[in-house]
């Protein structure tokens, strides 16, 4: 059962760092930005190349300072990925829609348009049959507890994810750009009349967001593979963690990434059936729209300070 | 004649295709108070959010010290000097007193731990509730932080909009008490008011708007004696 709740564990972190990106941007514009997926898909492509071009079918030696070196390289470089495509989202998709007061549908069909585009443009140039990536490291058992395995890769996932929530959570409650942030998520107007550059900030919250989902899409990358509509799922899961930790809301999303992880692996440990996981998982956002539809730490961004 | 530190010049300005300011023009000089008189809906809100960058004007220019000003956003005029206390105060609910002030300050660098003091001699109130979150004040206390916050950008201009809106008479009087003083440090006021008598008594000169034009200009002294619009706008009292 603790290899179930590890597991749980692992990947709810990783719906963390992509229900960040749905949050932040929740949080300044009020709107889901459906073409989150496709952040992840490019962060885990750019990651995948990376590591084929660098290491290819070679074998690494495992030594710490090898594994440490291509984690942190490629954990940068598909985050910067992340944060082009995102940031490019904003400027085109949504961008030109805000200029014109365009209703609020208008955003959902340019946030499908956007992910379509990118999906297929994936989809065309790197194939549509999934691809296994070049391993960083030697996926190993490190330790092991109470009958629980934890490996190499998860033991990466977990410090890489707190390194980078830390970081954020630090950005969004102590630095100007997250004072910057957390005015225009209560008040566009009072923002800009403080001197805050709207177009900027939110441009910025894009960025920050499409640097988790970067790195969510890396980590996606070395334990599946690619393919390019490899964002679909996890996407669809972190939007679920996102909601039921509170969209707009930051820790909530980190929260709502791990308790997701745990609800829907811990019980296959009992019933024994994977698929089960989905079915949880929509469960779950059905059952909190339905009783809480402000999830578990409630709304607005400029209270996660 | 030295330049008015604002001029509104034929502007015109439209929230769809329904113009709601016809053709105003009216100026502010430096080291005045000046206040904007007018019923409900006369568009006085709109003409502060137009000067301030918050809604472009349809026609028309905007000259804040000589300078064209029409058309930039609210955030580049800020650093110009041009402040805005927004009508309904807008506070930032789920940050402190403190952190409200500081916003104020968002696009300054360096310390401003003097204006910091300023403000709190002001409105010594917001001095002892620093660490308490801007959306439990009292309604008073929320237009002096509102102000407060104002001055955190060291204006030189300030657009003020119903500072005594919804507030018990007592502290009406103390804002206005204030804003004068504000005034005496050296900072210009455009104030909107419905509130004719008191924006009358501290004002220099007053505009009348109705339906989005002015009706009548003249000085404070002037339209407070003036029977038609004691009769209209001041409501006859006093
Ligand atoms: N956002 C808006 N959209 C459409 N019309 C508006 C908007 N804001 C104000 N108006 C209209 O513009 C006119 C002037 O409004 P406003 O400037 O708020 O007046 P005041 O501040 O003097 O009460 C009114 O007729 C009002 O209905
Ligand atoms: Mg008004």
């Amino acid at each position: 059962m603790f290899n179930y709740l590890i597991q749980g564990i692992f990947a709810g972190l990783i719906f963390s760092l992509l229900a960040l990106g749905y949050t932040l941007v929740y949080g300044v514009l009020r709107l889901i930005n459906f073409a989150h997926s496709e952040v992840l898909m490019t962060g885990g492509f750019a990651g995948y190349f990376y590591l084929h071009y660098t290491i290819g079918q070679h074998l690494v030696s495992g030594n710490i300072g090898e594994t440490l070196f291509y984690i942190v390289t490629g954990v940068l470089i598909s985050g910067v990925a992340g944060t082009v495509v995102a940031v490019a989202i904003e400027r085109f998709a949504y961008r030109p829609l805000r200029r014109r007061n365009a209703p609020k549908l208008a955003y959902l069909i340019s946030a499908i348009g956007a992910s379509y585009f990118l999906l297929n443009l994936a989809g065309k140039e790197f194939g549509r049959y999934p691809t296994a990536t070049s391993q960083p490291f030697d996926n190993h058992v490190v330790f092991t507890l109470w009958g629980g395995q934890i490996s190499m890769y998860d033991f990466v996932i977990l410090a890489a994810s707190i390194v980078l929530l830390v970081t954020i959570d630090w950005i969004v409650s102590r630095t100007k750009m997250g004072r910057a942030i957390r005015a225009v998520a209560q008040d566009v107007e009072t923002a800009s009349l403080m001197g805050v550059n709207v177009n900027r900030t939110i441009a910025g919250t894009f960025a920050l967001g499409g640097f988790m989902g970067g790195v969510a899409g890396f980590f996606v990358a070395i334990n599946q593979g690619v393919a390019y509509d490899m964002g679909f799922k996890p996407a669809l899961f972190a939007f679920t963690a996102a909601v039921l930790g509170g969209i707009g809301n930051v820790r909530g999303a980190m929260i709502g990434g791990v308790v997701l992880g745990i609800v829907m692996f811990t019980p296959i440990y009992w019933l024994g059936q994977p698929w089960l996981e989905e079915v949880i998982a929509f469960s779950v956002l059905v059952l909190i729209l339905l009783f809480r539809p402000t999830g578990l730490l409630g709304e607005r961004l400029g209270r996660s300070a | 004649m030295a330049t008015p530190i604002l001029a509104v010049e034929h502007v015109q300005v439209r929230y769809g295709s329904v113009p709601a300011i016809h053709d105003l023009t009216l100026h502010v000089d430096q080291g005045e108070i000046v206040t904007v008189l007018g019923a409900n809906g006369a568009g006085k809100t709109t003409t502060l959010r137009m000067i301030s960058g918050l809604h472009r004007p349809y026609s028309g220019k905007v000259f804040y010290e000589g300078e064209e000003i029409q058309g930039r956003p609210a955030h580049e005029l800020v650093g110009l000097g041009l402040g805005h206390v927004p009508e309904g105060r807008r506070i930032f609910g789920t940050m402190t007193v403190r952190e409200n002030l500081e916003m104020g300050a968002f696009g300054r660098r360096g310390n401003f731990s003097a204006d910091f003091d300023h403000v709190y001699g002001l409105f010594p109130v917001l001095g002892e509730r620093q660490k308490q979150l801007g959306g439990t004040l009292s309604g008073g206390e929320q237009q002096m932080l509102a102000i407060g916050r104002a001055l955190m950008a060291k204006p030189r201009l300030l657009l003020l909009d119903e500072p005594s809106l919804g507030l018990a008479p007592l502290i009406i009087a103390s804002i206005f008490v204030i804003i004068d003083r504000i005034r005496s440090e050296g900072v210009t006021v455009l104030l909107v008011e419905q509130n004719a008598n008191q924006a009358l008594r501290i004002a220099d000169r007053g505009y009348v708007l109705e339906s989005g034009e002015v009706r009548h200009e003249d000085s404070a002294t002037a339209l407070l004696g003036d029977d038609r619009i004691r009769r209209a706008y001041l409501g006859g009292e006093d």
